[in-house]
């Protein structure tokens, strides 16, 4: 279980490297992406001018105070409180997100499915879990919103984070088809007649 | 005794941030009894996080979570109260409104099918404002639960046979548990309704799911239901976040409705980890706010 540090962006040669249950701590650059902005982004043909090649997204639509654009707030929003949603809503756009736009790393919670698991397989790429519901500390990992694109879907914009220590997080899927979720799925699944038998269930 | 309906506007705002950024006594209680019971490395660590962040959330006074969810009130009017009820309703869905401005807070409530957002955590009905009463002499009392998405996403409901018996109840609720894996991030609270017509099946797994920790079902039947599966269903395996361990549950709470003939319905709603909460009561002493 080996800890890696990246300055984001990564290379395809430094997420082949990182297994699941290691863990990662990323830094300098983040885009906040979600339901909307990839159903606009995929569905409906539009296009970012955000170069997010080797990058990581976070699926999340934050809290913000509109404070107008300042050299300590260049995008013009200050920061409140950015979490992290439930992945499982968008697993179709984690092939086109990675395909288009270069994306190589997913943040997110709860997991994705074998498509998604396809798609970080072929083209190299990691999903990281971060700790849902835990988003006044992960907004601690935020310095600064520095660029919105896609606005008028707000909160679902397409954000760009200026980050700091945003980590450790977990590698909960890799590019070698391992998969945390699934692993944990199977052993609670393998449990469900044991349980069922102590709770007098007869016949299940 | 008199209600001002101005102070109800402000006590729907100041509930709803209050809510938002000071986890319930009970449900940090909950954590440490999961904390100290952990055995799985991966679990334990998550849970770090999770008591971490209420200690970051206070200290920073921001909010735990990023979901500022769908707003709900509900409502218990005391007897010998005065007041206009459609104008309570209207100040309510107000202060709902002020403090997703003046916080300001994400709005996260959208129509839907054009997917608008107001911007004001409002829509069509939404707050949702449930009304009911009780026999406290001089008391009103409003609470308000931001229910998070994670969690809301997973609702289940089973209109059971009769002949399947109290066994569809309990493989029903172990079989959504497992359904909902991470994805609600657990540790949970698993609200089940047992019972009624199809709608007051699903809003009592909603009542249940938003219960206090520590907290009995009245029917001495559904709390003996809720007793057995909150003794199980932490041996699933499913874990904080779905990604292994023991705390997949603070625990199983069940509430009850005398239901048809033909009818055994099952429901099941779940309350993340961030169950969060707050209250406001009007006395004859004045307003306190609390959980």
């Amino acid at each position: 279980m080996a800890h890696y540090e990246f300055d984001m962006p990564v290379t395809e040669q430094q997420i082949r490297q990182v297994r699941v249950n290691d863990t990662v701590t990323l830094n300098q650059t983040l885009y906040g992406i979600r339901d909307a902005t990839q159903i606009h982004m995929f569905d409906h043909g539009r296009k970012t001018r955000f170069d997010m090649r080797g990058h990581a997204v976070v699926h999340t639509a934050p809290n913000v105070k509109w404070v107008g654009e300042t050299e300590a707030h260049p995008s013009g929003y200050e920061p409140i409180c950015i979490g992290t949603t439930t992945s499982a809503r968008m697993e179709r756009f984690t092939r086109p997100l990675m395909e288009q736009y270069g994306v190589r790393i997913i943040i997110g919670k709860g997991g994705l499915f074998a498509a998604s698991q396809a798609a970080l397989k072929d083209i190299g790429g990691i999903y990281l879990a971060i700790v849902g519901g835990a988003a006044a500390l992960e907004t601690t990992w935020i310095e600064q919103i520095e660029e919105v694109d896609l606005d008028d879907l707000n909160p679902e914009s397409l954000w760009k984070f200026r980050i700091k220590g945003f980590g450790p997080l977990l590698v909960a899927m890799d590019s070698h088809g391992g998969n945390l979720y699934t692993e944990v799925n199977k052993v609670a699944r393998d449990n469900r007649a044991e349980v069922l038998a102590a709770l007098g269930v007869k016949a299940c | 005794m008199k209600i001002d309906l101005k102070q109800v506007e402000e006590a729907s705002k100041e509930i709803y941030i209050r809510a938002l950024k000071l986890l319930p006594p009970d449900i940090k209680e909950g954590f440490k009894r999961l904390d100290a019971s952990e055995t799985n490395a991966t679990g334990k660590a998550i849970l770090g996080t999770m008591i971490r962040n209420i200690k970051v959330a206070e200290a920073n006074t921001n909010l735990l979570c990023q979901d500022t969810g769908i707003p709900i009130y509900n409502v218990v009017i005391g007897s010998n109260i005065a007041f206009d009820g459609y104008q309570l309703k209207q100040a309510i869905t107000k202060g709902c409104e002020r403090a997703t401005k003046e916080h300001p807070l994400r709005s996260s409530v959208v129509h839907p099918t054009t997917r608008q957002n107001e911007h004001t955590s409002c829509g069509r009905g939404v707050p949702v404002i449930n009304i009911d009463f009780s026999d406290k002499p001089d008391e009103l009392s409003i609470e308000m639960i931001p229910k998070g998405s994670g969690s809301e996403f997973n609702s289940w409901l089973k209109m059971a046979f009769p002949a399947d018996g109290i066994d569809a109840i309990k493989t029903f609720v172990i079989d959504c548990v497992l359904e909902a894996g991470g994805k609600t991030c657990p540790p949970t609270i698993v609200g089940v309704g047992v019972g009624g017509t199809a709608d007051l099946c699903v809003h009592l797994s909603k009542v249940a799911a938003t219960r206090p920790l520590g907290t009995s079902c009245t029917d001495p039947e559904g709390a003996k239901l809720e007793q057995e599966l909150s003794a199980v269903v932490n041996k699933l395996g499913v874990g904080p976040q779905g990604l292994g361990g023991d705390s997949t549950s603070f625990a199983v709470h069940i509430e009850t409705a005398a239901t048809h003939i033909t009818l055994n319905p099952v429901a099941v709603n779940m309350q993340c980890h961030s169950a969060r909460r707050s209250r406001a009561t009007f006395t004859p002493q004045g307003l306190s706010y609390g959980f």
